[in-house]
C-alpha cells in the first residue's frame, strides 16, 4: 500500500462521513481504481462501515474495483447519439481493441465505457478520451482517434 | 482583485472598470462550449493566439475563449466584437486569413459568414442570423461576452449588483416576495414554484439551513446547465447567495456531474475569486451576512438529479431517494431545511432582483413566467443551445430557429423532457410550449431537451432506449420501479425483435399505470411516459413492428436484412474489416459474400461501404 499517497488524501478532509464520496473520488482519479487495502483505511479513518463503502463503490459508476487502463474511452450513448449510431461507435471500438464495455484491454491501454450523456449532443455522435472530447465521431473516423492514443 | 469591503467600494470598483474599456476596442471570441468544444475549439483559440503574437496585436485585440454561443450545428464559432461578425466552422487554418482581412484590414471572410441550410441566405451579423431572431436571452446573454473565468468581465456586465441591491435594500422577506411575485418555476423538470419552496424554508425553525444548486443534469440530451456552469459561473454564484440571504442559510453545495470537468474547474475558479472579492465568506460586503459554497461532484447515477437521492450522495450514502414529506424545505441535507434549486433556475434569481419581479412576470405565459433555454438537436439544421419566452411554439422552434429538418427528410417527432419526458407529434407543433401544455400531450419540460426525430428514428426503439436507460439507472430501493422498467424493457425487445403481441400494448399500459401510481420518486414515477406518448401517437409503427415484422425507419435489428449488392460491390474489402463475426467473405476486386446465419445485422459493413453496395430492407 502507498501509504503517504493515500494520507495525502485524506489530509485534505476534516475526516467526517460526509467526506467519503469525495475522498473515494480522489482515490479513483490518483489510482485508477479502488484498492482493497486503502479502502480499510478510509473506512478506520472516516468511521465509514466498509459495507457503506462497497455500497458507494458499486453504486456509482465512476468507481471500479479492479485497475482501469491507462486511457478511458467514455462513449456517449446520450439521445441523440443513440439516434447516430453511438451504439455502433462502441460495438467498431470493441471490435478493434477486443473488449466489451466495461473492461479493460490487455495491455490495460484502454478501458471502454459507455456513458449516459456527455452534453454535447449537437456533435453526436460524442466520446471522450480522458478529458478530451470528439464530435462527430462516425465509425469510419474511429481507428483514427484512438490512434493519437497509442 | 480587491477584496470589497462594502458596497460604495465595489460601485466605485465597478465604475473604474467600465470607464477603462473601450467598448470598439475589437476582441476575437472563441466559442469554447459543449458543441464547440468537441469540435476544436482549443486548437482554434491557440491559433488566433499566435497569429495575433505574429501580427503585433496582442493588447490591441483581445482574445477570449467564452462560453456557449448557441449555434451548435455550426461549430467552431467566433464572434468579432464590437460589430458582432459571427463566424462559423472556423479552423485553425482560417484564423489568418481573419486576422489579416477582418481585423487588420475591416473586411468580411465571406466564405465563413452564415448561410441558411435551406433558403442559401447569407448573413454576417449575428443579428441577421435567423437562429438568434425571436430568441430572448436572459440566462444566456452574457454567454458571448464574457470570458468565464474573468470576475472583471461579470461585473463589468453589471454581475453582483442584484447581491448589492438585496444585501443593502432588500429585507429576506423582500427577497422572496419578488422571487413569488416573478412567477419563476424550478427549471430543473417538475417545475414547482420558486417563491413558494423559499418561502416554506424560511419559515422552517432552525438554526441551521442548506442551499443546493442541482448540476446533476442527467437528461440525456440536454445540456444547458453545462453551458451555463462553464459559460457564466458567477450568475450561478450570485443566485446562490442571494437565496442563502432569502432563507437564513450560510452554506451552499453545487453538486455537478463527473461528466462536467469543465464546469467543476469554471466554478471553483469562480468560487475562489468570490472568496477573494468578500462576495464568499464572513460578513459579506459588510452586510452581516456570512455564506459560503463548496462544490460537490457526482460520481455517476442519474437518479442522483432527483434531490433526495442528491442529497443522500451528499452525505456519503448510495443515491437512494426517499418518500416525501418531509421536503427538503422543511427536513434536507443532514435533516436541516433545504432549499434546492436547478441551475437554470439559480441564474435567473439575479435578473429577477435586478430588475423586478413585475419584469420578469410580463415574459411568458400565464403559468409559466420569464424564459427557457432548450438544447435542441437531433435531426434538425440548426442545432444548438436556445432560450425563448415561455409559449414559443414548438414550430417556432424546430422550423424558424432551428431552420428545419433535412429536405430529404420528414419530420416525426419532438421528445421533450428527457427519459421522463415523451414524444410529441406533428400534430402539436403549434403547441406554446409551457410546463401545462407540454403535460398536456402526454410529456413534461424536464430541464429543456428537445430532441427532434425524422423518419430515419423508430418510435419503438426510442421507448426502448429510454426504459433500458432507466433500467440501468433505476437504483431499485421501490418494486414498481425496479421490477417495472425491467419488464417493459423485456416486452420491448420481445416486441423489436418480431415476437410481439397485440396485447403486449395493453399489457405495456397496464403497467405504466402501476408504476406512475405507486413508485418512490420521480424516475418512477415518469418512467412510463416515454412508452405512453409513443403507444397513444405511434401506435401504427408499433403494429408494424408486431403485425407485419417490419421497422420502417430501418432502425431495429433483428426486423432487418443486409445484403451486398454484386453489381456495385468493389471488393475493397472496406466491409470485411468492419465485421465483428467474420460473415462477409470473398476475394478483393470481387463482389462479397454475406451468410446471413452469421450476420448480427450490427450495420457496420453498411457504414464502412463508400460506395452504398451494402442494402438494409
Amino acid at each position: 500500500m502507498d501509504q503517504p499517497r493515500i494520507e495525502g488524501i485524506l489530509s485534505r478532509y476534516e475526516g467526517s462521513s460526509a467526506d467519503l464520496i469525495p475522498v473515494l473520488q480522489d482515490i479513483q482519479d490518483q489510482y485508477n481504481y479502488l484498492p482493497k487495502e486503502e479502502l480499510n483505511v478510509v473506512a478506520e479513518r472516516l468511521s465509514v462501515p466498509l459495507t457503506q463503502i462497497y455500497s458507494v463503490a458499486t453504486f456509482f459508476k465512476m468507481f471500479s474495483l479492479i485497475p482501469k487502463g491507462k486511457h478511458q474511452i467514455k462513449v456517449c450513448l446520450g439521445t441523440t447519439c443513440h439516434l447516430r449510431g453511438g451504439i455502433k461507435i462502441v460495438e467498431s471500438l470493441g471490435h478493434r481493441l477486443g473488449v466489451e464495455p466495461g473492461y479493460t484491454t490487455k495491455d490495460m491501454m484502454f478501458t471502454l465505457d459507455t456513458v449516459g450523456c456527455l452534453g454535447s449532443c449537437a456533435q453526436a455522435p460524442v466520446l471522450m478520451i480522458d478529458d478530451k472530447y470528439f464530435g462527430r465521431a462516425g465509425v469510419d473516423k474511429v481507428s483514427k482517434i484512438i490512434k493519437q492514443f497509442k | 482583485m480587491p477584496k470589497f469591503e462594502s458596497v460604495d467600494h465595489l460601485q466605485q470598483y465597478r465604475r473604474q472598470l467600465q470607464a477603462s474599456r473601450d467598448p470598439n476596442q475589437p476582441q476575437v471570441l472563441v466559442c469554447s462550449g459543449p458543441g464547440c468544444l468537441p469540435m476544436g475549439s482549443i486548437e482554434v483559440a491557440a491559433a488566433f493566439r499566435e497569429e495575433l503574437g505574429k501580427n503585433g496585436l496582442n493588447g490591441k485585440v483581445l482574445l477570449k475563449e467564452c462560453g456557449c454561443q448557441g449555434l451548435c450545428a455550426r461549430a467552431v464559432k467566433v464572434l468579432i466584437r464590437p460589430q458582432e461578425i459571427a463566424y462559423q466552422e472556423v479552423t485553425p487554418e482560417d484564423v489568418p486569413e481573419i486576422v489579416e482581412a477582418t481585423l487588420k484590414n475591416g473586411q468580411l471572410v465571406e466564405r465563413l459568414i452564415y448561410e441558411h441550410p435551406l433558403t442559401q441566405e447569407k448573413a454576417a451579423f449575428k443579428a441577421d442570423i435567423p437562429f438568434y431572431k425571436g430568441q430572448m436571452p436572459i440566462v444566456l446573454r452574457k454567454l458571448d461576452i464574457i470570458d468565464p473565468q474573468s470576475l472583471d468581465d461579470y461585473l463589468a456586465l453589471g454581475g453582483y449588483r442584484a447581491l448589492r441591491k438585496a444585501l443593502t435594500g432588500m429585507s429576506p422577506d423582500e427577497v422572496i416576495d419578488a422571487v413569488e411575485q416573478s412567477g419563476l418555476r424550478g427549471r430543473g423538470g417538475g417545475g414547482f414554484p420558486t417563491g413558494r419552496k423559499w418561502r416554506v424554508c424560511q419559515e422552517a425553525l432552525s438554526d441551521i439551513k442548506f442551499i443546493i444548486c442541482n448540476g446533476d443534469e442527467g437528461d440525456p440530451g440536454a445540456f444547458m446547465d453545462r453551458a451555463v456552469m462553464e459559460g457564466d459561473p458567477h450568475a450561478v454564484l450570485e443566485g446562490m447567495i442571494i437565496g442563502g440571504y432569502a432563507i437564513g442559510a450560510k452554506q451552499g453545495y453545487i453538486y455537478v456531474r463527473h461528466e462536467y470537468p469543465l464546469a467543476v474547474t469554471h466554478l471553483n475558479k469562480a468560487i475562489d475569486q468570490a472568496r477573494e472579492c468578500g462576495f464568499l465568506g464572513k460578513n459579506i460586503l459588510r452586510s452581516g451576512f456570512d455564506f459560503d459554497i463548496k462544490i460537490s461532484r457526482g460520481a455517476g447515477a442519474f437518479v442522483c438529479g432527483e434531490e433526495t437521492a442528491l442529497i443522500a450522495s451528499i452525505e456519503g450514502y448510495i443515491g437512494e431517494p426517499t418518500p416525501r414529506p418531509p421536503y427538503p424545505a422543511e427536513s434536507g441535507l443532514f435533516d436541516y431545511p433545504t432549499i434546492i434549486n436547478n441551475v437554470e433556475t439559480w441564474a435567473n434569481i439575479p435578473e429577477i432582483i435586478n430588475m423586478g419581479a413585475e419584469w420578469f412576470a410580463a415574459i411568458g405565459t400565464e403559468n409559466s413566467k420569464g424564459t427557457k433555454v432548450f438544447s435542441l438537436v437531433g435531426a434538425v439544421n440548426q442545432t444548438g443551445l436556445v432560450e425563448v419566452p415561455m409559449g414559443t411554439t414548438l414550430r417556432q422552434i424546430v422550423f424558424e430557429l432551428g431552420g428545419g429538418l433535412r429536405p430529404d427528410r420528414q419530420f416525426k417527432a419532438v421528445q421533450t423532457g428527457g427519459p421522463s419526458g415523451g414524444c410529441i407529434p406533428e400534430q402539436f407543433l403549434d403547441l406554446p410550449v409551457d410546463y401545462d401544455s407540454l403535460q398536456s400531450v402526454g410529456s413534461i419540460m424536464g430541464s429543456g431537451g428537445m430532441i427532434v426525430m425524422d423518419n430515419t428514428s423508430c418510435t419503438v426503439d426510442v421507448a426502448r432506449y429510454f426504459i433500458s436507460f432507466l433500467h440501468d439507472e433505476s437504483c431499485g430501493k421501490c418494486t414498481p420501479c425496479r421490477e417495472g422498467t425491467k419488464h417493459l424493457l423485456h416486452i420491448l425487445d420481445e416486441i423489436i425483435a418480431g415476437r410481439g403481441e397485440e396485447e403486449h400494448l395493453t399489457l405495456m399500459e397496464e403497467l405504466c399505470d402501476t408504476m406512475a401510481s405507486s413508485s418512490i420518486c420521480g424516475l418512477g414515477m415518469s418512467a412510463p411516459n416515454p412508452v405512453r406518448s409513443t403507444i397513444k401517437y405511434f401506435r401504427d409503427e408499433y403494429l408494424a413492428h408486431i403485425r407485419d415484422k417490419k421497422c420502417h425507419a430501418l432502425v431495429c435489428r433483428p426486423l432487418l436484412k443486409y445484403t451486398i449488392d454484386p453489381e456495385t460491390c468493389t471488393g475493397c474489402l472496406a466491409c470485411v474489416r468492419e465485421c465483428p463475426v467474420g460473415a462477409i467473405t470473398g476475394k478483393k476486386k470481387l463482389p462479397q459474400d454475406l451468410d446471413q446465419e452469421l450476420c448480427v445485422k450490427c450495420g457496420l459493413c453498411y457504414e464502412a461501404c463508400q460506395f452504398e453496395a451494402v442494402k438494409v430492407e
